[in-house]
């Protein structure tokens, strides 16, 4: 029998039916290859069109062209009706049909400053195996960054370690998460592998998985504040990636800083894709100067 | 643009921070010599502006790479800042 795989969140892919592209003047597509997943956003005019969330797999150009595929599919749209096409993430140098190359710190702040509206000033990105704590202006430039991507401590990764190790869906982790009579001390913050541990002795201590789970939580929270306090923490503040939709870890990074992300008005998951499609927006216009 | 390379781990945060807005102006970039182990290059952005950078290869063991130019005792000026004239490097340890 097949093993269960906690950790496999949802891939999907949307497109707007209310929008016809035939005939319009700007249509651009972001395809952000992260290490744990990959997103492709296509534009249209610089409206959101559509979007796709996929895993990505060993090889990052089948990766990429799988979720671009995945975002055409059903929109009668090809590839070549694509006027402008940016690459970003972890993979952005290995997507074959790309116009550019864009770093995922850029397109992340871009497409922040597209989701959560142009006061935002910190954005968190919360990645598959890194984390980056970004300081933007009002037109969603980068002025300050700082990234960790030296363990998997406080990343999408780790929480997928987690999933497994207690048998709970990855979905579920937030609302968990918050059964706890009282809030336990973090565990390890400074490494996925000794966090484990940790919680493994916890669990046979006879610690429930919820109070677990709280503490995995928060120590990510932890972790992340840290480096957002490097930068300094500026409202409007938002958090972007996988772990945006994870309330467990939301509300506590919330209560250490003493502020409330704002609310995104789409997946947060695909924000850096969707930032390499305004760039694209920002170069074909360039081009056609 | 403040661009932080660099980590934090279990014995503490190793950061080396270029103010990139410095590097608009700067056309000898000093730093491409001054580093003894050559870990800095000059890259066009994602903005399209010339600015350095911290190579790629280096940014998760710069606390080890820069142990040359830290010793405990007499800490010369470093050399990386040394040669930025426009004041552009900081290092967080």
């Amino acid at each position: 029998m097949a093993e269960k795989e906690f950790w496999r969140w949802k891939e999907y892919n949307w497109h707007d039916e209310n929008i016809d592209w035939h005939g319009c003047d700007a249509i651009t597509a972001g395809v952000d290859v992260g290490s744990v997943s990959s997103q492709a956003v296509i534009l249209v005019d610089g409206k959101l069109y559509a979007f796709a969330t996929t895993r990505t797999g060993s090889d990052s150009p089948k990766s990429a062209q799988k979720a671009m595929d995945w975002a055409l599919e059903d929109t009668g749209m090809t590839l070549d009706d694509i006027h402008y096409k940016v690459g970003t993430g972890y993979g952005r140098v290995n997507v074959p049909f790309a116009d550019r190359a864009i770093t995922e710190i850029a397109c992340h702040a871009r497409g922040g400053n597209f989701m959560y509206g142009n006061s935002v000033r910190t954005i968190l990105d919360m990645g598959g195996q890194d984390c980056k704590a970004i300081h933007c202006d009002e037109r969603g430039k980068v002025t300050n960054f700082l990234m960790n991507d030296k363990c998997a401590a406080g990343t999408g990764r780790g929480m997928e370690v987690f999933a497994n190790l207690l048998s709970v869906p990855i979905e579920d982790i937030g609302e968990l998460s918050f059964q706890v009579e009282k809030e336990p001390e973090p565990v390890s913050s400074t490494c996925v592998v000794f966090a484990k541990t940790e919680a493994s002795a916890l669990l046979r201590k006879g610690w429930p998985k919820n109070k677990v789970i709280a503490a995995y939580c928060n120590a990510m929270a932890h972790r992340v504040v840290t480096l957002l306090e490097r930068i300094g923490v500026e409202k409007d503040f938002a958090i972007t990636g996988g772990i945006g939709k994870n309330i467990g870890v939301v509300r506590r990074i919330e209560k250490e800083l003493g502020i409330t992300a704002l609310k995104a008005d789409g997946d947060t998951q695909t924000a850096g894709a969707l930032g390499a499609a305004l760039f694209g927006k920002a170069l074909l216009e360039k081009s056609r100067k | 643009m403040k661009a932080n390379y660099g980590y934090m781990d279990g014995s503490g945060e190793y950061y080396i921070t270029i103010d990139t807005d410095h590097c608009n102006n700067c056309s000898h970039h000093g730093c491409i010599t001054g580093c003894p182990k050559g870990m800095f290059q000059v890259i066009t952005d994602d903005y399209d502006d010339e600015v350095a950078e911290i190579k790629e290869e280096f940014r998760k063991k710069i606390k080890y790479d820069c142990a040359d130019c830290k010793p405990t005792t007499d800490r010369p000026p470093l050399p990386c800042q040394a040669a930025c004239t426009p004041g552009a490097i900081t290092h967080s340890w």
